[in-house]
C-alpha cells in the first residue's frame, strides 16, 4: 500500500563492503540478466547497437576518488541499488499504490500493472535507485530478487539475490537486519556500517561498510628492527656472510 | 531536473486557468450569460488543457484513474482529486451563471477554494521532495499560488488587484530565485553524505557507472549554464511582471491588455522552465561534474 | 481508499533445464550454468561446483547471452570480392571455402611448408592447433603469447618452473601479506577477486604496486604508485635490504634452490660462470655432512651455502656468494633507487620490513609430514605467509623478463614459493624449463615438422637459426635478437612477412586475433601492410585466411573467412596438454559442448581444421588409408592419443580395470561423462603433496600417476639461470654459435644469470625531454579486448574511454572536464578526450584497453560512440623502436624473450580544441553482416 507499513516483520537488505568492492560490474550485469528474465517486464535497451545505447539497470557501480588532506588519493568503487528504505519517500508519493513496501520483509516493490509511469517515485528517491523503462514505460527498481530469495525451485544456497550470488569479491551480503544475530547485522556492527544521505531521513535498510584506512605503513618505527643490518659495521662481504649464515638452522 | 515541456505547459496553463476560476468563483468579474460563457471556456481550456498535457507525461495514461486512489499519502493523487472536484464544482457554478444568469455564491466559493487547492496540491508535489532542495520550501506553494491568483486576476481583468498581486508575486519570485540558488548547498546533502566517504577526505566523482546517458541523467542531471540562466531570468521577470505592470499603469486599452496577458503567460512559461531546469536533484551528486 | 499488497508468485519456475559448460568471455574459463527456456538461452550464472569460480561470475560471463545473440556473428564462409580492407565479401559454402584453402595450401605443404604462417590468438586449443601446424610442416606457428605475457611465463619457468595465473596462485587461505605487482585484471579474473575477498574477510593485508590505483589496487591497504618500468629496481632494493638484514630463508635457499650450487669462477675457462657438474651432468654442491662435493640431489645431502671448492685448479663458489655480492651493492640501496622508481626510500624500507616481519615473525606451521627428494623427512610444513602475484604490468616492458625473475628471486629468498601462505603452483606445474620441449624448426616438404614448434631453449645450440645464422621462423623467434622467445612473436609476423624478412610467405592463416586493430602495435601500419601490393599489383602477402566468430576489424583484411561458432555452440577442450583450469589443490580440465546448436552456416574452427587437415593429407589428421581421421573436434578430443595413455582430457579414461584419472585409453563416453559432471573433471592433490611440490616426493609420484610426467623429476629453483649464462658466455666469445656483432653487447647486458634491472630499451633511443610521460592501458574488468563491444549490455558500461591524466599534468595543461588533448609519441599522434585522476603516478597517463573501434565493424552503427570518442593507444606504439645512431631499428620487445614492450610507451600531451571525433579515424569498412538494431526487450520465457 502506498502508505508505509508501521513496521515490517523482517528487514531484508544488503550490506555492501566498500573496502572490498573492486568495481567489476559483475553484480550489475547479473542483476540485469536475472531481472530481464524474471520479475516484471524485461529491462530493455534502446539503441543497443547504435550511437549511444541506453538501457534500464537496477544496480550501477560508480567510482569516486577521495583525497585526504595528507597523503595519497584513494579510489572507491561504489555499487548502488535500491536501499529498501524504512521511510521510503518513493512509496508515499506514488499516486496509484503501485509502489509499496512489503509488510513481511520490507522489500520495496513496484506493482507494474498499477504503475502509470508518472516518474514521481524516482523524483522522490534520493539515491537514483529507480529507472523508468523506456519500452514498457513503467518504473523499474531493485526487487531484492524477491523471486529468488524464497524460490523453492532454487536450491537453498541459491536463495539469495543474483548480485550477491555472483559477486566475485564477496563484497555483497544479504540478510535480515531485524535480526541482531544475522550476518548483516553483525557486519554492520563490527565494521561501522553506514547510511547514505542520513539527512534525507529515508532510513535506508541497506548499509555500506566504509573502506578500511589506507596507506598506513608509516608504522615503520615498530618495524625498523626487522631491517637491522646483520653486520653492523661494513666488515666486508665475508663478515656479512659469516653472520648471515650463523642464523641458519643446524648452526655453522 | 529535465524541463519536460508537458509538465511546464501543464503547470503554467492550469495554474492560470485555475487562477481565473478562482476569480470567477469569487464573482470578479461578475459576468453572466454569454460573457460568462466566454470566460469559462477560456478557464477550462487552460485548466483542462494543462491537465491533458500532464497526462501525456504519463507512461500509461490509460491507467490514470488509479491515480485517484492514494489521496491519503500522495500529493499527486490529491491533486487529481482536487482538480476533478474543482472542475465539477465550477462547472455547476458556471452553469448557473451562463444558463440561469444566477450566481450561486456559496458554490463559487467552494469552487474557488478547490481551484486554489488544486494549484496548492500541484505545488506540494514539488515542495514535498526533499531530494530537490530548491523546491523543498514553503516558498514553492506560495509562489505557485501567487502566480495563480495574479495571472487569474490579469485574465479576469481585475486590474488593480492584478497590480498589487503582480508586485507581490514579483517579490516572491526574486526571493525564490535568491534562496533557491543556495538551497542545495544549504540542504546538508552533498557528495560526502551521498557516499558516506566524507570523513576520508574530499570526494570527487571518478568514473560514472555507464558511459552513455540513462534515465537518471536524462531526468535529473539537466544542467544549464549560469549565464544562460541569468538572461532567462531577466526575460522571465520582464515578461511576467515588468511589462504587465507598466501596461496596467497606462490608460486601459484592449490591445495592450491582451499584450499584458500574453506577456505574463510567456513570462510564467520562462519562469516555470527555469523552475525545472535550475532545480538540482540530489541524485546529480552521484554523477558529479561528468553528468551532462 | 486503501490498496492491498499484491500477492506475488515467490517461487516462479526458473528454467526448463540447466546445461553446464565453460565460459569463454575470457581465458579464466569459469564454469557456467546455462538456464534454458524453450530451447533458448535464458540466463547464465556461475557453477557452484566448479573449481575456478565456485559459483561466482563476472560481468562478461553474465553478459554471455548477449554474445550468443549478437548481430555481429558471422553467418557463413566468406570470400573477399572487393579490395582487401573494404569489407566486401560474398557468402560461399563450406565446400567452396575448403576448396579455396586447399588450392592455396596443398602446394605449400608439398613444396615449401614454411610459406604458410599459421598464428592463433588467445586460443585455448594450442595443443591441437600446434599439432595441425606440425603436421603441415611449417615452422611458422605460435599463439599470441609473444605479445601478451611471455616474460611472465618464461621468467617463471626459467627461474622456478612456473609463474602466476595458469602456473600458480597465492595461498589465499593462509597468506597474511599479499603483494600485487602490475595487475589490472589478469586471466585469473574471478579467482583473484575471490582471493582478495578472502584476504579482506580475514583482515589480512594487501599491497598494490601499480602506477594506477584502480580496481584491485583501489582496495589494496597500501598503494605504491611506481614509475612504469622500474619494478625491478624496487624489488632488488627490497632484496638488498633483506640481504643486508639477513632476513633470508637460508635453509630453504640451501636445500631447494641452486644458491648452493657451485659456479666456475675462472674467466679463462670455457665453462666460466657455468655450474660445476658431476659425470652424470648433475650440478654439484658441498655436502655439509662431509664437506665434500656431492650431487645436488644425492640422498641425504645437506647442501652448503658458503663453502667454496677448488677443482682442477679452478675455484668454484656457490651461487649464494654471487647473489650476496650483487645484491648487497649500494646501487640497490633505497636512497639510490627512490627517484627512479618514484617511491620514497622510507616507503621502500617499510615494504621490506613488512615482508621480513610477516615472513619470519609470523611464520605458520602446518602439521603435515612430507619427504623431500633427498629422502629427508620433515615433520612440518613451514609457511612464510607472504604472497605475490603479478602480470603484464611488469612483463610488458623490455626489461620484463628480468623483472619477473627479480620478483621470483624475492619470493624465493624469503622461502615463500610452494610453502603455506606463499605462492603455490597449480598442477601440472611446477615444471622446470628442462622438462619442457625445446623448439623445433626442421622443415621437410610434405612431411610434419620434426617436433613441437615452441619450447624452452637451454643455450645457443637450441636457437632456430640456419647454417648461415639466419632466422628460420618468420617471426624471428629464437634468434639472437630474442633467444628465449618461448611463445613466438606473433606481433612481428605481419611486418616481417610484408618485408620479406627473413623470407616471403604465401599464406597467412590467422585465428581469433584482431591483428588489424587492437592486438597489433602500429595499427595504421599493419592495415597498410596487409593491403600493400607489389609492382605487379599483387598483394605483398598473397593470401590471408582468417577465422573469427564475429565481424571484427580483422575480417575485412582477409581473403577467406572461416566463420567460427560462439562458445555455447561448440565443443572445446581445456586440456592439461596446454592451459588447464587447475587450482593449487586440484588438477582439473574441462570442456565446452554445444548447449545450443548454431542457427547459421558456421563451424567450430577446430572441426574445420580436422576437415582441412584431412583434405591436405596432414599425417596427424589422416588415417593410413588416407581417409579423414577425426570427424570433428569432439572426435579428436575423445580419440586423440598424445603419448601412450595420455589424451586431451585426463578424466574418465579407460584403464585396465575400469575408468581411470589421468592415464588410460580413449573412452567413447568421455564427453558425455564430462557433461554429466558439469563440464569438468577434477582430482584433488593429496594433502601431503600439497606444498613443496618440486621437492616433495609425494607430489612427484602423484604427478606421474596423473600423467604430467612419465617419471618423477624433482628439481631445485634456478636463481642462477644457466641457460642465460650460456648465451652471455657466447656473447663473450665462447663457442661456435656467436651472436652478430651488433647484438653482442645487448646479450651480455641483458642475459645476466642472476636477476637484474636495466632501463627499458626505448629510453636509450627516445628523447626523454620530448616524451616525458608514461602512457599505459588497463583492461576494464567488464570488457574483453575488442570483443566485448558487440555486447549490448557491456557497451553501455564502457562505450568510450578518456585518457586519464594525473593532477600535475592536468593542472600544467590547464585541462578542464570535457577537454581534448593531442598525445604524441616518437611514432605518431592521436587526439582524444581527457579526464582527471588523482590516484595516479604523477608522470603517467592511461586509458582502458581496446574500447575504440573502427567504423563499420562489430555490426554497430557508423556513429557508434566507440568510433567517435573511443580510441586506441596502439597508434602510438610501434613494433620497432626509432632508429639508433647507426640507423638500425630495434624491435620494441624484450631482448631476451621478444615480449612486446607495450608499456614502455612514452608520450607528450598538449591541449587542443575538441575535434568532432577522436583521431585518427578511418573510413567505415563494409559490414559482412547486417547491422544491429533495437530496442532489445527480449524475455525468453514469455
Ligand atoms: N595498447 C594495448 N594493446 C594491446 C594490449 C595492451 O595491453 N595495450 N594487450 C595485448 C594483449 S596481452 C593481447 S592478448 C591482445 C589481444 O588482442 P586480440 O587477441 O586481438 O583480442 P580480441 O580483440 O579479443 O580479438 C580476438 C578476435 O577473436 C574473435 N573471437 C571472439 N570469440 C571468438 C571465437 O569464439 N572464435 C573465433 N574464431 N574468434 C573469436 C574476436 O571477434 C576478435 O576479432 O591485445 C594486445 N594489445
Ligand atoms: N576483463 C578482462 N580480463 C582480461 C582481459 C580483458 O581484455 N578483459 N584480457 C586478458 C589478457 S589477454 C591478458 S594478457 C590479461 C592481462 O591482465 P593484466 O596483467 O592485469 O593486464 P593489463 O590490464 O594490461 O594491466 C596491466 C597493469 O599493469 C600496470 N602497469 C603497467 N606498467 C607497470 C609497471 O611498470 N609496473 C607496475 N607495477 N605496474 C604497471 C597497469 O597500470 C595495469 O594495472 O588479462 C586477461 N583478462
Ligand atoms: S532507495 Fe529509493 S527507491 Fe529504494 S526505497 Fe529508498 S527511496 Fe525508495
Ligand atoms: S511511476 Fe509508477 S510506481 Fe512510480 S509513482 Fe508513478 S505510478 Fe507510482
Ligand atoms: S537484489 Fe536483485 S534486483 Fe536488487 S540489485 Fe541485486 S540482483 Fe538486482
Ligand atoms: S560484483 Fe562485487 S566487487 Fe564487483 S562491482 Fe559488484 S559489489 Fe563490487
Ligand atoms: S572471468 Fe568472467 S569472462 Fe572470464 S571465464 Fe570467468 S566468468 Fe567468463
Ligand atoms: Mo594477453
Amino acid at each position: 500500500m502506498t502508505t508505509l507499513p508501521t513496521s515490517t516483520q523482517k528487514k531484508l537488505g544488503l550490506v555492501i563492503d566498500l573496502d572490498t568492492c573492486v568495481g567489476c560490474h559483475a553484480c550489475v550485469v547479473s542483476c540485469k540478466g536475472w531481472n530481464t528474465e524474471n520479475y516484471g517486464a524485461p529491462l530493455s535497451d534502446q539503441d543497443p547497437y547504435g550511437a549511444v545505447p541506453s538501457g534500464t539497470f537496477l544496480n550501477r557501480v560508480h567510482s569516486y576518488e577521495v583525497q585526504p588532506e595528507q597523503g595519497q588519493a584513494a579510489l572507491v568503487h561504489f555499487p548502488k541499488s535500491c536501499l529498501h528504505c524504512e521511510d521510503a519517500p518513493c512509496v508515499t508519493v506514488c499516486p496509484t499504490g503501485a509502489s509499496y513496501k512489503r509488510v513481511e520483509d520490507g522489500i520495496v516493490l513496484v506493482n507494474e500493472s498499477d504503475c502509470i509511469g508518472c516518474g514521481l517515485c524516482a523524483w522522490a528517491c534520493p539515491y537514483g535507485a529507480r529507472e523508468m523503462d523506456a519500452e514498457e514505460k513503467v518504473m523499474k527498481k531493485c526487487t531484492l530478487c524477491v523471486d529468488r530469495i524464497y524460490n523453492e525451485n532454487l536450491p537453498e544456497v541459491d536463495r539469495v539475490p543474483a548480485c550477491v550470488r555472483t559477486c566475485p569479491a564477496g563484497a555483497r551480503h544479504f540478510g535480515d537486519f531485524a535480526d541482531p544475530e544475522s550476518n548483516v547485522s553483525i557486519l554492520t556492527a563490527e565494521r561501522g556500517g553506514m547510511d547514505l544521505m542520513p539527512e534525507q531521513g529515508t532510513k535506508p535498510v541497506n548499509k555500506y561498510l566504509p573502506p578500511r584506512e589506507r596507506d598506513r605503513s608509516e608504522d615503520v618505527d615498530i618495524l625498523a628492527p626487522f631491517l637491522d643490518p646483520v653486520a653492523s659495521e661494513p666488515k666486508g662481504f665475508m663478515g656479512w656472510l659469516d653472520k648471515a649464515l650463523s642464523t641458519m638452522p643446524g648452526g655453522q | 531536473m529535465h524541463p519536460a515541456p508537458s509538465v511546464i505547459i501543464f503547470s503554467t496553463m492550469s495554474g492560470i486557468g485555475f487562477g481565473l476560476l478562482v476569480w470567477l468563483g469569487l464573482g470578479h468579474p461578475g459576468v453572466t450569460g454569454f460573457s460568462a460563457f466566454v470566460f469559462f471556456v477560456v478557464a477550462y481550456l487552460l485548466a483542462v488543457g494543462g491537465l491533458i498535457a500532464s497526462a501525456t507525461h504519463l507512461g500509461h495514461p490509460e491507467r490514470a484513474l488509479k491515480a485517484f486512489t492514494q489521496w491519503r499519502s500522495s500529493w499527486l493523487s490529491r491533486e487529481g482529486i482536487c482538480a476533478v472536484a474543482a472542475l465539477i464544482v465550477m462547472a455547476i457554478y458556471g452553469m448557473g451563471l451562463v444558463f440561469f444568469g444566477s450566481r450561486w455564491g456559496f458554490i463559487g466559493l467552494i469552487g474557488a477554494v478547490l481551484s486554489l487547492g488544486t494549484v496548492f496540491t500541484t505545488a506540494m508535489i514539488y515542495t514535498q521532495l526533499k531530494t530537490v532542495p530548491r523546491w523543498n520550501h514553503y516558498t514553492t506553494p506560495a509562489m505557485f499560488l501567487a502566480f495563480c491568483v495574479s495571472g487569474g486576476a490579469l485574465l479576469a481583468g481585475q486590474w488593480s488587484e492584478a497590480f498589487w498581486l503582480l508586485l507581490l508575486t514579483a517579490a516572491l519570485q526574486v526571493l525564490v530565485w535568491v534562496r533557491g540558488d543556495t538551497a542545495l548547498a544549504q540542504s546538508g546533502t552533498n557528495l560526502a553524505t551521498a557516499t558516506g566517504l566524507g570523513n576520508m577526505g574530499g570526494v570527487r566523482p571518478f568514473e560514472a557507472p555507464h558511459t552513455g546517458p540513462n534515465y537518471l541523467l536524462r531526468e535529473f542531471a539537466f544542467q544549464i549554464g549560469r549565464k544562460h540562466a541569468q538572461t532567462l531570468r531577466i526575460i522571465a521577470f520582464v515578461l511576467a511582471f515588468v511589462l504587465p505592470l507598466l501596461i496596467i499603469l497606462l490608460p486601459f486599452n484592449h490591445f495592450l491588455a491582451g499584450v499584458a496577458v500574453i506577456s505574463h503567460i510567456a513570462g510564467v512559461f520562462a519562469s516555470r522552465w527555469l523552475f525545472f531546469a535550475q532545480a538540482e536533484h540530489v541524485v546529480g551528486l552521484y554523477y558529479g561534474a561528468r553528468s551532462v | 481508499m486503501t490498496h492491498t499488497q499484491p500477492t506475488l508468485d515467490l517461487s516462479p519456475k526458473v528454467s526448463d533445464e540447466i546445461r553446464k559448460t565453460t565460459c569463454y568471455m575470457c581465458a579464466c574459463r569459469c564454469g557456467i550454468n546455462v538456464h534454458m527456456k524453450e530451447g533458448k538461452v535464458a540466463y547464465i550464472e556461475g557453477n557452484r561446483d566448479h573449481p575456478v569460480n565456485q559459483g561466482v561470475l563476472c560481468a562478461k560471463g553474465s553478459a554471455g547471452i548477449m554474445q550468443v545473440n549478437a548481430p555481429s556473428r558471422l553467418k557463413s564462409p566468406l570470400k573477399r570480392v572487393g579490395p582487401r580492407g573494404s569489407g566486401e565479401f560474398e557468402e560461399i559454402s563450406w565446400e567452396e571455402a575448403y576448396g579455396i584453402a586447399e588450392a592455396w595450401l596443398k602446394p605449400l605443404h608439398e613444396n615449401a611448408p614454411e610459406k604458410l604462417a599459421f598464428f592463433t590468438g588467445r586460443d585455448q586449443s594450442q595443443s591441437f592447433t600446434s599439432l595441425w601446424a606440425q603436421g603441415f610442416g611449417t615452422p611458422n606457428y605460435a599463439a599470441h603469447g609473444g605479445f601478451c605475457s611471455v616474460n611472465m611465463a618464461a621468467g617463471g619457468i626459467y627461474t622456478m618452473g612456473g609463474a602466476f595465473w595458469e602456473f600458480g596462485q597465492p595461498d589465499w587461505d593462509h597468506t597474511k601479506l599479499f603483494i600485487l605487482f602490475g595487475v589490472a585484471e589478469d586471466h585469473d579474473s574471478n579467482p583473484i577477486k575471490m582471493g582478495i575477498g578472502k584476504i579482506k574477510a580475514r583482515g589480512a593485508k594487501m599491497v598494490g604496486v601499480n602506477p594506477i590505483r584502480s580496481g584491485y589496487n583501489a582496495v589494496a591497504d597500501d598503494w605504491y604508485g611506481i614509475t612504469p618500468g622500474t619494478d625491478g629496481l624496487l624489488i632488488l632494493s627490497i632484496v638488498h635490504l633483506l640481504f643486508k638484514a639477513g632476513k633470508l630463508d637460508l635453509d630453504y635457499l640451501a636445500r631447494f634452490t641452486n644458491a648452493s650450487c657451485l659456479i666456475n669462477e675462472d674467466p679463462k675457462s670455457d665453462e666460466y660462470g657455468l655450474l660445476l657438474k658431476d659425470v652424470a651432468g648433475q650440478p654439484i654442491v658441498i655436502d655439509r655432512r662431509t664437506g665434500q662435493p656431492a650431487p645436488w640431489n644425492g640422498q641425504g645431502v645437506e647442501p652448503d651455502l658458503s663453502a667454496t671448492y677448488r677443482d682442477k685448479g679452478i675455484t668454484h663458489r656457490p651461487v649464494f656468494h654471487k647473489m650476496a655480492e650483487k645484491y648487497l651493492d649500494e646501487q640497490y640501496a633505497p636512497e639510490a633507487v627512490a627517484e627512479r622508481t618514484g617511491i620514497e626510500a622510507s616507503r621502500i624500507r617499510q615494504l621490506a620490513a613488512q615482508i621480513a616481519r610477516t615472513a619470519f615473525d609470523e611464520a605458520i606451521e602446518l602439521d603435515r609430514e612430507w619427504t623431500d627428494f633427498r629422502g629427508v623427512k620433515h615433520d612440518k610444513m613451514v609457511g612464510r605467509p607472504v604472497s605475490f602475484h603479478s602480470m603484464r604490468g611488469i612483463s610488458a616492458h623490455s626489461n620484463g623478463f628480468q623483472t619477473c625473475r627479480a620478483l621470483h628471486t624475492l619470493q624465493i629468498i624469503i622461502g615463500s614459493v610452494e610453502t603455506p601462505g606463499g605462492m603455490r603452483f597449480k598442477p601440472p606445474y611446477p615444471k622446470p624449463s628442462t622438462a619442457h620441449p625445446k623448439p623445433h624448426c626442421k622443415v621437410t616438404p610434405g612431411k610434419p615438422l620434426d617436433g613441437p614448434h615452441l619450447g624452452y631453449v637451454q643455450g645457443p645450440d637450441d636457437l632456430c637459426l640456419d647454417d648461415d645464422g639466419n632466422a628460420i621462423r618468420i617471426d624471428k623467434a629464437y634468434t639472437w635478437e630474442n633467444p628465449m622467445s618461448a611463445h613466438g612473436m606473433m606481433h612481428m609476423v605481419i611486418s616481417n612477412a610484408h618485408a620479406g624478412d627473413p623470407y616471403k610467405i604465401d599464406t597467412l592463416f590467422l585465428y581469433m586475433a584482431n591483428m588489424a586493430w587492437n592486438s597489433s602495435m602500429n595499427t595504421d601500419g599493419t592495415m597498410k601492410m596487409l593491403t600493400d601490393t607489389d609492382e605487379n599489383g599483387d598483394y605483398v602477402i598473397p593470401h590471408i585466411i582468417y577465422s573469427d566468430a564475429y565481424s571484427s576489424e580483422m575480417v575485412a583484411y582477409a581473403d577467406l573467412i572461416l566463420p567460427d561458432t560462439t562458445y555455447l555452440e561448440r565443443h572445446d577442450c581445456i586440456s592439461l596438454l596446454d592451459r588447464p583450469i587447475c587450482e593449487a589443490d586440484a588438477v582439473a580440465d574441462a570442456i565446452r559442448w554445444p548447449v545450443v546448436e548454431p542457427d547459421r552456416d558456421v563451424k567450430g574452427f577446430q572441426s574445420a581444421l580436422c576437415d582441412l587437415g584431412a583434405r591436405l593429407g596432414l599425417a596427424p589428421f589422416t588415417n593410413e588409408d588416407g581417409s579423414q581421421k577425426y570427424a570433428d573436434y569432439a572426435d579428436y578430443i575423445t580419440n586423440h592419443i598424445r603419448r601412450p595413455g595420455v589424451g586431451p582430457l585426463a578424466g574418465w579414461r579407460m584403464g585396465e580395470n575400469g575408468l581411470n584419472d589421468g592415464r588410460g585409453e580413449a573412452n567413447e563416453a568421455q564427453l558425455q561423462t564430462y557433461i554429466d559432471n558439469g563440464g569438468f573433471w577434477m582430482s584433488h592433490v593429496p594433502e601431503e603433496a600439497a606444498y613443496y611440490k618440486p621437492f616433495n616426493m609425494a607430489y612427484q609420484d602423484w604427478a606421474v600417476k596423473m600423467s604430467f610426467f612419465d617419471a618423477p623429476q624433482p628439481y631445485i629453483f634456478t636463481l642462477y639461470s644457466e641457460p642465460l649464462r650460456r648465451f652471455q658466455l657466447a656473447a663473450e666469445g665462447v663457442g661456435t654459435r656467436q651472436p652478430p656483432e651488433h647484438l653482442r653487447q645487448q646479450v651480455k647486458d641483458t642475459m645476466d644469470p642472476l636477476a637484474i634491472w636495466y632501463a627499458p630499451i626505448s629510453e636509450s633511443v627516445e628523447d626523454e625531454t620530448e616524451f616525458p610521460v608514461h602512457a599505459l592501458t588497463q583492461r576494464p574488468m567488464a570488457m574483453y579486448h575488442s570483443w566485448g563491444t558487440q555486447n549490448a549490455w557491456l557497451r553501455q558500461i564502457h562505450g568510450h574511454n578518456p585518457l586519464y591524466v594525473p593532477t600535475k599534468i592536468w593542472e600544467a595543461n590547464g585541462f578542464a572536464e570535457g577537454d581534448w588533448a593531442r598525445v604524441s609519441s616518437p611514432h605518431g599522434d592521436i587526439t582524444v578526450p581527457v579526464a582527471h585522476m588523482a590516484a595516479l603516478n604523477e608522470n603517467t597517463v592511461w586509458t582502458w584497453n581496446a574500447i575504440g573501434k573502427r567504423k563499420g565493424a562489430w555490426a554497430l552503427s557508423d556513429d557508434a560512440q566507440e568510433t567517435k570518442k573511443g580510441f586506441l593507444l596502439n597508434h602510438l606504439i610501434h613494433e620497432l623502436l626509432p632508429a639508433k645512431k647507426d640507423g638500425m631499428r630495434w624491435s620494441n620487445s624484450d631482448p631476451v624473450t621478444g615480449q612486446a614492450a607495450w608499456f614502455d610507451l612514452k608520450v607528450n600531451i598538449t591541449k587542443v580544441a575538441a575535434p568532432t571525433e577522436s583521431q585518427p579515424n578511418y573510413p567505415p569498412i563494409k559490414s559482412p553482416v547486417a547491422k544491429g538494431s533495437g530496442p532489445l526487450t527480449q524475455k525468453v520465457g514469455q
